[in-house]
């Protein structure tokens, strides 16, 4: 029995009717073709997968589609406004956050919730936000640096505003 | 890493849930935040043919003070509690294990009710249910009952919610008086569950001295544990150094340990005893 869902992601309304067993990372991949959420553990271990629901961040390897019915989502894809980089992008870019980039979608959006919660953190609480997020490339060094560089980012463009 | 095939059904109130779960009977599952039901059912360890979502019911996410307790609603996300400031004044061991659960993307989603219904037994909650003395608020179709903490978690993933039950609501009794709270885990460092955690909440009197003490351990054992032994050394004592040992030493007693490839039964035994120590001491710094 399919189930009919509705969701907003990235902006744009998509309807689907599903199996009620499709996976929210396997909706946005196979059926939306937004490819950028990567699919790791599929255990909610790695994080790979994470992305923004309703303004949460969360592993979509562990949300049915049906779950997300009438959800707004924003993943990777939905980041950069007009072309134009979001600060926690920019800082992977300019503090070299990534290697293989397989972790770096879940590692912006997870990124992005920390400094929507808490925009001036310490290294340790930047380390405990994206503990849910594994990288096996760069030893996460960079990616702090990456996020501290976001933060110092948005906290000028929100004192210029 | 898929579930076997199922039908979904987003229940528009509890008494809907409650009938659907009548009707469909061990076939039917209820469906929460999803962080312990969907991975169990991807790894086909659980095969429900329905699932009944209650997250699209009105007002079962709140937490709310009434009286001398605090209600909490089945379907408040582990994050709804860390994050929130009165919790932390009122209730500060419900926000300590809410903030030691798992990492932010499992806190945002996970909860509180569908956890403790769960009932793993390395899940950090339980250890505080019983140290908080709560209450659990289950809606059947023959009305609501209570079951208390200490009879709640009965086996491993076995609780004493009865088939057509659902948990609607859980109530934290709030101590009055002079009260010290912790939790401490060691954390499995690759799943975050506990090895073992320990949630200890006192209550002090006067003089110093361990007026009550109530103490939940997880992680160690089948299911989750009231610490007797220990809570009975600190009673009337005043909780220095010496005397939290001395109590954490009975934390394992008469109590059988888990032993698996992460802990050795002695080596849990011994962690339940070192966590105990530290989470005494903790909540006696914490008292004000």
């Amino acid at each position: 029995m399919k189930v009919p869902i509705q969701v907003t992601v990235n902006g744009k309304t998509h309807a689907h009717e599903v199996e009620p067993r499709v996976l929210l990372v396997h909706y946005l991949r196979d059926v939306l073709n937004l490819t950028g959420t990567h699919i790791g553990c599929e255990t909610s271990l790695c994080g790979a997968c994470t992305v923004m629901l309703d303004g949460q961040a969360v592993k979509s390897c562990t949300v049915l589609a049906a779950q997300a019915n009438g959800a707004h989502i924003t993943t990777i894809e939905g980041f950069a406004v007009n072309g134009r980089l979001h600060p926690v992008q920019e800082g992977f870019w300019e503090r070299h956050g990534l290697q293989c980039g397989y972790c770096t979608p879940g590692m912006i959006v997870a990124s992005a919730q920390l400094l929507e919660r808490n925009p001036d953190p310490t290294e340790a609480e930047i380390r405990m936000a994206i503990e849910g997020n594994l990288c096996r490339c760069t030893g996460y060094q960079h990616i702090v640096e990456a996020v501290q560089y976001a933060a110092r980012r948005m906290k000028g463009a929100a004192a210029a505003d | 890493m898929i579930p076997t095939p199922f039908d979904y059904i987003a229940a528009k109130s509890l008494d809907e849930a409650v009938a659907l779960l009548g009707k469909h009977g061990e076939a039917a599952k209820i469906l929460a935040g999803g962080h312990s039901l969907v991975p169990a059912m991807k790894l086909r360890l659980a095969q429900p043919q329905v699932l009944i979502d209650i997250s699209r019911i009105k007002d079962l996410a709140y937490i709310r003070e009434e009286g001398n307790s605090l209600r909490v609603g089945a379907m408040t996300t582990h994050y709804a509690l860390e994050s929130s400031k009165r919790v932390r004044v009122v209730s500060p061991l419900l926000a300590e294990c809410a903030a030691a659960i798992g990492d932010v993307q499992v806190r945002n989603r996970g909860t509180i009710g569908g956890s403790v219904v769960h009932a793993d037994p390395a899940a950090d909650w339980p250890a505080a249910m019983i140290a908080l003395r709560v209450e659990m608020v289950c809606a059947g179709a023959k009305g609501e009952r209570v079951i208390k903490a200490d009879d709640f978690f009965v086996d491993l993933l076995t609780t004493a919610i009865a088939p057509g039950e659902v948990l609607r609501e859980i109530r934290i009794p709030l101590s009055q008086g002079r009260t010290g709270q912790s939790y401490k885990k060691v954390r499995h460092p690759a799943s975050g569950f506990a090895v073992v955690g320990v949630a200890v909440n006192l209550g002090l009197d006067a003089a110093g001295k361990c007026a009550n003490a109530s103490i939940g351990v997880t992680g160690a054992a089948a299911k989750a544990f009231r610490a007797g032994g220990a809570e009975a050394a600190l009673t009337g004592k005043p909780p220095d150094a010496a005397v939290a040992a001395a109590a954490a030493a009975k934390a394992a007693d008469r109590q059988d340990m888990n032993s698996d490839l992460y802990a050795s039964a002695e080596y849990r035994r011994h962690l339940v005893e070192v966590t105990a120590r530290r989470a005494v001491l903790a909540a006696v710094g914490a008292a004000k």
